[in-house]
């Protein structure tokens, strides 16, 4: 029970009176690689938000490691990937380096962390990504695929346990992408990162992932966790 | 420059536009990169029904200004949820109240005089030493603010979602933004006028993002640029004898042109 880190249950959700999650059950265990997969529409955004509390379910609730999402005061221990191509500006004048700081800014806890401290946690995340020679490079220069390597790195800065992800790759090409996925795929395996991304097709990581959380219709229809021996919840 | 600075109206002044250059690209920068721009327009909109206000009731039209312009910053950020799909509608709605309460006040208190052309357009010789104590209390508000905020703001600006899930009261520095952009618009009014406000928090800063810098060197830069424009501005006003906050507002302008074209330049080569 105690390796459970997110758990969702009975969550519902419309929008605008249309229904977009009925009920919806799961959870996700330590060091899982979670897949949430869905065709388009499913719902498998809006229920990152709700997991991450960006929106308020209609009932149900959300746990994270163990306490209820309103509870929760974690928040370092969470990383929060976006779809880069909705999020990015990429005329906005800041560099690597202060992109990747901003989240140590924004808990109390981190004031107390010296500068030295600050840049060391900086240039371990972007060495993490493969990106600490780009530190002071403007974030708007940097191809798709970096650029959405800057946002783990910035993700992954306060040393998350669980990191989430929302479609990461669109707008990457075949090639970025495959590498952008071994890098997940290193996270998970090498530093223990708890993964859950939202993805639209997973054929291409379906060797990395190791629990599928399957959306259709706004239910779900599958929390499975894959092992060796067969499938399991 | 020494002998304009002999006249105590012409010290008020410079004071007064260092004032205007340091805060209005400070708290510009967030509301470029949140694109919020025509949020300048609307309170000093709002603002200009708090002069005229003043002017009707024979109160000090700085107070009518700055409670005008708050309450219009407060209502924005209501009406921005109420109306969560077109957000935009709430800066419509707020700058037609402003500008309807003002020309319904303006007409009750007998037309345009002096002094409301000084609110409109700026004025070198119309700042007392009133204002000038009051700029220097909202200016030290809206430094130490963003002295203190900046890196949050900045987050903010750059990935709200983000900024909200790693602990940040999203909502609350929103409205506090919007606040320090009411004080910004009232600093700004006496010297480069209610219409010409917007532009001194816009157009520094675009001049200083077309430089392709980091954050904080855009800020620092936008800062300069609007040092720059004013200082030059006031000179230039006071020989020639022309409105400052135009004067201002047009080498502003200037500048942002003259740093597109050495980009240009630079790219060509």
């Amino acid at each position: 029970m105690d390796d459970i880190v997110l758990r969702g249950e009975e969550i519902s959700f419309s929008y605008d009176g249309c229904k977009v999650l009925k009920d919806c059950s799961f959870i996700v265990k330590h060091g899982d690689f979670a897949a949430v997969v869905g065709s388009n529409g499913a719902g498998k955004s809006t229920l990152l938000k709700i997991c991450l509390g960006l929106l308020k379910p209609d009932s149900g609730k959300v746990w994270l490691f163990g306490k209820v999402l309103d509870k929760f005061e974690a928040w370092e221990k969470i990383g929060y990937v976006p779809q880069r191509i909705l999020t990015l500006n990429i005329g906005f004048p800041a560099t690597v380096e202060e992109v990747v700081s901003a989240p140590l800014y924004a808990k109390k806890q981190n004031k107390k962390l010296s500068k030295q401290e600050r840049e060391s946690l900086i240039y371990k995340s972007l060495e993490q990504v493969g990106m600490e020679s780009y530190r002071k490079r403007l974030i708007g220069r940097l191809s798709a695929g970096q650029q959405q390597r800057i946002f783990i790195a910035k993700a992954l800065v306060s040393g998350p346990k669980l990191l989430f992800l929302d479609e990461p790759t669109t707008g990457i090409d075949n090639e970025t992408e495959e590498d952008f996925y071994n890098l997940l795929n290193k996270l998970n395996k090498e530093d223990g990162i708890t993964i859950v991304m939202v993805t639209h097709d997973y054929t291409d990581i379906k060797s990395m992932v190791s629990r599928v959380i399957q959306l259709n219709e706004g239910g779900i229809i599958d929390n499975i966790r894959k092992t060796e021996g067969g499938d399991k919840k | 420059m020494i002998e304009i600075l002999q006249y105590e109206f012409m010290q008020r002044a410079f004071i007064a536009g260092i004032m205007v250059a340091v805060t209005c690209p400070l708290i510009g920068i967030f509301i470029v990169l949140k694109r919020l721009s025509m949020i300048g327009d609307t309170l000093s909109h709002a603002s200009l029904a708090g002069i005229a206000a003043g002017m009707l009731w024979g109160f000090y039209p700085f107070w009518g200004a700055l409670a005008f312009s708050v309450t219009g910053a407060i209502a924005i950020e209501k009406l921005r949820k109420t109306f969560s799909k077109y957000e935009e509608i709430s800066n419509s709605i707020i700058l037609s109240t402003g500008i309807g309460l003002a020309v319904v006040m303006i007409g009750l208190a007998k037309g345009f005089n002096t002094d409301l052309m000084g609110y409109l357009f700026g004025s070198i010789a119309a700042v007392n030493s009133q204002d000038i104590y009051i700029m220097s209390a909202l200016s030290l508000v809206i430094i130490l603010s963003v002295i203190v905020l900046y890196k949050k703001l900045f987050y903010i600006a750059f990935d709200e979602e983000g900024a909200q899930i790693s602990g940040i009261s999203v909502d609350f520095l929103n409205i506090y933004l919007t606040i320090l952009t009411a004080l910004t618009v009232v600093v700004s009014m006496r010297i480069v006028g209610v219409f010409m406000v917007s532009s001194m928090l816009v157009i520094p800063v675009a001049a200083a993002i077309q430089a392709g810098t980091g954050f904080i060197k855009t800020m620092i830069l936008s800062v300069v640029f609007a040092l720059i424009s004013v200082v030059l501005g006031l000179i230039l006003s006071y020989y020639l004898d022309i409105a400052p906050g135009g004067t201002i507002v047009l080498l502003s302008v200037l500048i942002l042109l003259i740093v597109i074209f050495t980009k240009g330049i630079k790219k060509e080569k």
